[in-house]
């Protein structure tokens, strides 16, 4: 079987990453006894946060930017199995597995953050429907369940398990529809808790629509992610894609990108506030930064034909198009969002600790997976290229 | 008929009885505090201090005033806590009182992002935490007591009652004496209206009370959370239908044309599951 063959491939052909790996264990290990000592002593014990702002570094990073940096596995989805586009076929199993390392990953950091985190099941029975944060946690869990399950036909071939692996393809295109349903849901409920901080959040990101902008935003992202996540494990793990796949993706961005920029300013002229881009000081210069180095920026090199026919280029356009959404989450949640008056917050180190030890987990499971599971299945081996075609 | 408290600020002299009343029949634990350099002291409610009397030089004109106001929840009638709970545990009870279920608390902490008045405190040192704010002494009102707040105030700046009697109350002051009060009730409007409502001799953001308009703090929350069921119903149909077309294009095109259907030729490329 050929797909035998190619996890066969991959495995001998890459030593294992024993440095790597142990580094990671090392952060790992971290994080795991700066958590303990959170579950003995109180959050307080390890993190800078007080009632004056008691959400900080874990929100923003850990599940406002991690939920946003998942969103590959729905787009990705939706292009695959929804609009059909077979030509994506070869990543789409890469980008469901990152999303649902994503997910885990934001589970594990609420485990850290949630005060009573063995309680997190009583969202099941204890129901809020105005809260945006219900929505939240209900879309994490089904979400997660739906990846989960997307997920699960690597493991049943590896361990070749045929009637679960019937069962799954039979239920395919409703799961598929259902995780692209959840996704909207989820990327937009996370604009939704800040709509209850109308007067905490500078009116530069301020706005009713921010449940429309999270998800546009995410749409993007998640395509980035994607060309980001292949090329670095083109690099890394010797899973070379087609150029063309890439490319291809790449040039979805300007139009998906551009309608995020139009639906963000244009909400800016609609309120009248426009010209807060550029009489608020630091505020101002964080927007600015964040629209022209995170979203024109990668637009236009997204649109040029050049960009797209190197590698290097889509690596780092993507690039930015992530790093101007960690900087937009992390300025409408943490920077321009006051804190109570008389009180600030600076993420302890401890704080960073947590975040550090899940990304490293997230990426040593990455990396475990692709080595034991057949994502890479249906990829091409390295050195066998067909010809570019960027139109 | 709904409960709430006129907070006379005339008529505080910065005793901070109620400070200790309050802490004495919720079982507070004193906090270690140092001096900062005010009266008004621990500088911030935390969990284990619900309410505080704050201490404020106002210069007015060419007057200066020092103005002492008591703070804490203001139990509101649309409350940001209570619409922010993932699991309900904040609620507006039609007696006035927003309450806290233990029980029910997951530790969150969304109540205090979302609390406009900066309210709700958690217990941060502490293995298992909770919630914790004023709870207009529910337990003391169910056995026909006044908040204990209210019974220590020796100046009767604190007055307990129905809202609506003390809101006339409130207006009825600030008639008969024009000259001593600033013209506006805080809590008779701000955010959709709070069970405690306050009357002072100088305006409320000097006093450190936020600037908040007559609406409700959930409106936009509101508005997106109706939208989800027919999301729902968009976003599936809307898939399901492009789904649908996309497979049929696919069929259709592989009666006409005889060639294979993909359209990208990879010779090594596993057919589609
Ligand atoms: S003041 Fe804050 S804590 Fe109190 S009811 Fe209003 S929103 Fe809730
Ligand atoms: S911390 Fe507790 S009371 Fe506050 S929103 Fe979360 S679950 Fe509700």
């Amino acid at each position: 079987m050929t797909a035998e063959t190619h996890v066969e491939l991959n495995r001998s052909k890459q030593p294992f990453p024993v440095v790597t790996t142990s580094i990671l264990g090392v952060l790992m290990a971290i994080g795991l006894v700066v958590a303990i000592i959170r579950f003995i002593n109180g959050i307080g014990a390890i993190s800078n946060l007080s009632d004056g702002r008691a959400w900080g570094l874990w929100i923003s990073f850990d599940l406002y930017c991690g939920v946003a940096l998942a969103a590959g596995g729905f787009t990705l989805a939706a292009t695959v199995y929804i609009l059909n586009l077979k030509k994506y076929y070869p990543i789409v199993r890469s980008a469901i597995l990152t999303a649902f390392l994503g997910y885990v990953m934001v589970i594990v950091a609420l485990m850290v953050d949630l005060g009573q985190p063995w309680r997190i099941w009583h969202i099941i029975i204890y129901w809020n429907p105005h809260s945006p944060l219900f929505e939240v946690g209900w879309c994490v869990l089904l979400y997660t369940t739906v990846l989960a399950l997307e997920f699960s036909p690597n493991v049943f071939e590896r361990f070749n398990m045929q009637t679960p692996l019937r069962l799954i393809r039979t239920i395919q295109i409703p799961l598929i529809i259902a995780g692209i349903v959840l996704s909207t849901l989820h990327q937009s409920s996370l604009g939704s808790t800040l709509l209850l901080m109308p007067d905490k959040i500078h009116a530069l990101w301020f706005t009713p629509i921010l449940p429309i902008l999270f998800l546009l935003s995410a749409i993007s992202v998640g395509l980035a992610m994607v060309i980001l996540e292949t090329s670095l494990a083109s690099k890394g793990l010797g899973h070379q894609v087609d150029l063309d796949i890439l490319a291809g993706l790449g040039k979805a961005l300007p139009y998906l990108l551009g309608l995020y920029l139009v639906v963000k300013l244009g909400d800016l002229l609609v309120a009248g506030e426009l010209d807060l881009m550029f009489s608020s000081g630091l505020y101002s210069l964080l927007f600015l930064v964040e629209i022209v180095g995170g979203v024109i920026l990668p637009l236009v090199l997204f649109a040029l034909p050049a960009v797209r026919l190197s590698r290097t280029a889509l690596l780092w356009s993507s690039l930015l198009v992530v790093l101007g959404l960690v900087l937009n989450r992390l300025n409408v949640s943490l920077i321009a969002l006051a804190p109570r008056p008389g009180t600030m917050y600076v993420p302890h180190v401890l704080e960073f600790a947590i975040s550090i030890a899940v990304v490293s987990a997230g990426i040593l499971a990455y990396i475990l997976a692709n080595r034991y599971l057949p994502i890479a299945e249906h990829e091409h081996p390295a050195g066998h290229r067909p010809v570019v075609e960027v139109g | 008929m709904a409960k709430g408290m006129l907070i006379d600020l005339t008529r505080c002299i910065g005793c901070r009885g109620c400070q200790a009343a309050c802490k004495q029949w919720n079982d507070l634990p004193a906090e270690p505090t140092s001096n900062w350099g005010s009266y008004e002291n621990p500088p911030r409610r935390s969990a284990n201090t619900w309410t505080t009397v704050t201490f404020n030089e106002v210069s007015e004109g060419d007057r200066l005033d020092w103005v002492f106001a008591k703070r804490q929840c203001m139990h509101c009638e649309d409350p940001a806590c209570a619409a922010a709970c993932i699991v309900g545990a904040l609620r507006k009870t039609p007696e006035g009182p927003v309450v806290y279920d233990d029980h029910k608390c997951i530790g969150c902490r969304y109540c205090t992002l979302a609390c406009p008045f900066g309210v709700p405190t958690f217990e941060w040192d502490t293995p298992v935490p909770y919630i914790r704010k004023c709870t207009m002494c529910v337990d003391r009102q169910a056995e026909g007591m006044e908040p204990a707040c209210a019974k220590a105030c020796p100046n009767e700046a604190l007055l307990f009652g129905e809202r609506e009697e003390l809101l006339q109350e409130a207006h009825a002051r600030l008639e008969a004496h024009p000259e001593k009060y600033v013209d506006h009730i805080y809590g008779e409007k701000e955010v959709g209206g709070t069970s405690n409502l306050y009357i002072a001799s100088v305006p409320f953001d000097k006093l450190g009370f936020p600037t908040l308009g007559p609406e409700a703090i959930p409106r936009y929350a509101n508005v997106a959370m109706a939208a989800v069921p027919p999301t729902i119903v968009v976003v599936s149909a809307a898939m399901a239908g492009i789904y649908w077309i996309t497979k049929r294009r696919e069929q259709m095109m592989s009666q006409k044309v005889s060639v294979p259907v993909e359209q990208w030729p990879k010779p090594d490329q596993d057919k589609e599951d």
